[in-house]
């Protein structure tokens, strides 16, 4: 089970010359079991500071976050998180970096690899599970920052712009296999991303942010069936009222 | 990768370079300068080495030098590593020992010779001592830095996989993400600390050593010897660094092929 619960959370960072520079004005926001959410917003709106926020990586002073009835007080094993930049460690094969959060939990060789191996299969990298991350191409790291997230079993999974470093063609793709990742372990998904075809593509609800200081902005349902043919008519238009929606309400003043 | 076929491809330049270089000297030697005590000539060398060799020294030297180097570079290891781990992890201990150490660093290893002695005595542990000192501050320096500049990002990934306690972060972040640097640092060590030995053995603490020796043969103005003693300094010096090199390439560094390359 992976509910959220976001409270008044506003966040703020010290700048040089004494002043604090506002990112986040108090967020509300529930995300419920199973449900996939994204966050759209420009750069520099605060939405990475949000995720990391939840993730337990910043401290919280203002609002808060509650997970499945529990505060968020520091990094936590039931949240998976799969960062922007690359961030498998170099030294250790994929199937060590898949199997790293078992390793810390004190699980045994055998049965860390089996856990491992079945979660490489989920992204369909077992062949390369003796690789070392710098033999891969960004969206296999990716895939295999997916699923070492996904081996601890987390109740919620994190996701910050996971695609965005990626060619047009591999971020479709891996869209796609997240969607199928997301049906088949039925993990709460918090999706970040500052593009709206992606968001509209992946999401059963996008939440807008306002840049800077983020606030939300709107919050938009997308009711379109699954799976999604982003081709078809029925995105065309589901994607063009977001954007209309963003630019009258949500852009820059 | 463009670099290294290069020189495969070129490599008898280099064979052809020494053997001209072994030619001029020979011919300085012979015709102009006709004085092996001034320069002896290579075939002087090479009949001083097969002589050497019946002696049966060279073998006992190369054992006491090696018995000084590792003790020197053990004790640098040993204490050289833990330091740098807390410095790079601990902005408070890098406070407090910062100072200490850079005031110590610029002193030269040979400087320490007379304490070494009386430290220590005339043993192979004051050869060491004066080794270990060559060897033990680019170990700590290139830990040092190797831990400062680990990403932070994989810092984070582990902490948001359970891994959050310190000497966790240290034992499976941290050092392996650091090793490169330590590894640069300890190969910077071997040749300074080889390059100490001349001078640490020059003071007498044991009968055998190839820096030992060379002095001894100075002080019989057999200067062939002192070349042989030379020339052995130089290749196991070098075949330090190459064995040391292969080793870590090969065990430790594995996963970093592709991407210096």
């Amino acid at each position: 089970m992976g509910n959220l619960q976001i409270r008044s959370l506003s966040h703020s960072f010290p700048r040089d010359d004494g002043t604090t520079l506002q990112v986040l004005d108090h967020i509300d926001l529930d995300v419920r079991d199973k449900e996939f959410v994204c966050i759209l917003g420009s750069s520099g709106c605060g939405k990475t500071t949000l995720l990391r926020l939840v993730a337990g990586l910043e401290e919280v002073r203002s609002g808060d976050i509650i997970l499945n009835g529990e505060k968020i007080e520091g990094p936590n094993p039931n949240i998976g998180f799969v960062f922007q930049e690359y961030s498998l460690f170099p030294w250790r094969s994929v199937i060590d970096n898949t199997a790293f959060g078992l390793e810390m939990k004190g699980i045994p060789r055998e049965e860390r690899y089996k856990v491992a191996e079945h979660y490489l299969d989920l992204v369909h990298l077992t062949q390369f599970r003796e690789s070392y991350p710098s033999e891969l191409s960004g969206g296999m790291r990716q895939r295999v920052a997916v699923a070492r997230a996904l081996a601890l079993d987390p109740v919620i999974l994190l996701m910050d712009e996971p695609f965005g470093a990626l060619d047009a063609q591999t971020r479709n793709m891996l869209q796609k296999e997240l969607l199928d990742i997301w049906e088949k372990t039925k993990k709460t998904i918090l999706f970040i991303t500052h593009s709206v075809d992606e968001a509209v593509y992946l999401s059963d609800r996008i939440v807008v942010l306002t840049p800077r200081p983020g606030r939300i902005c709107k919050i938009v349902d997308i009711d379109l069936p699954r799976p999604r043919n982003r081709t078809g008519a029925e995105f065309a238009e589901v994607r063009r009222e977001v954007l209309d929606l963003i630019n009258r309400n949500c852009s820059i003043q | 990768m463009k670099n290294l076929k290069q020189i495969n491809r070129y490599w008898w330049l280099g064979a052809l370079a020494l053997l001209l270089a072994l030619l001029i000297w020979e011919i300085v030697a012979e015709v102009i300068v006709r004085y092996s005590f001034i320069l002896p000539a290579p075939t002087d060398v090479f009949s001083a080495f097969l002589e050497l060799l019946g002696n049966g020294t060279l073998a006992l030297d190369f054992e006491a030098s090696l018995i000084h180097f590792g003790i020197g570079l053990l004790a640098a290891l040993a204490v050289g590593i833990p330091i740098g781990i807390a410095m790079g992890w601990s902005r408070k201990f890098d406070a407090f020992l910062d100072p200490i150490i850079e005031i110590l660093r610029p002193i030269p290893p040979l400087a320490w010779i007379p304490f070494a002695i009386i430290w220590f005595g005339l043993t192979i542990y004051s050869a060491g001592f004066v080794i270990f000192v060559g060897a033990v501050f680019p170990i700590i320096i290139n830990t040092y830095s190797g831990f400062r500049s680990i990403p932070r990002i994989y810092v984070e990934a582990a902490k948001m996989l359970g891994c959050t306690k310190s000497r966790d972060l240290i034992r499976h972040i941290a050092f392996p993400a650091a090793l490169p640097s330590i590894a640069a640092g300890i190969r910077i060590a071997t040749g300074v600390g080889w390059m100490c030995l001349v001078a640490a053995e020059l003071f007498g603490v044991s009968n055998y050593g190839l820096g030992k020796n060379l002095w001894q043969y100075y002080n019989l103005h057999r200067m062939d010897c002192v070349v042989v003693y030379m020339i052995l300094l130089g290749l196991i010096g070098l075949l330090i660094d190459m064995v040391f090199r292969y080793y870590i390439d090969r065990h430790f560094l594995k996963w970093r092929t592709g991407e210096v390359a």
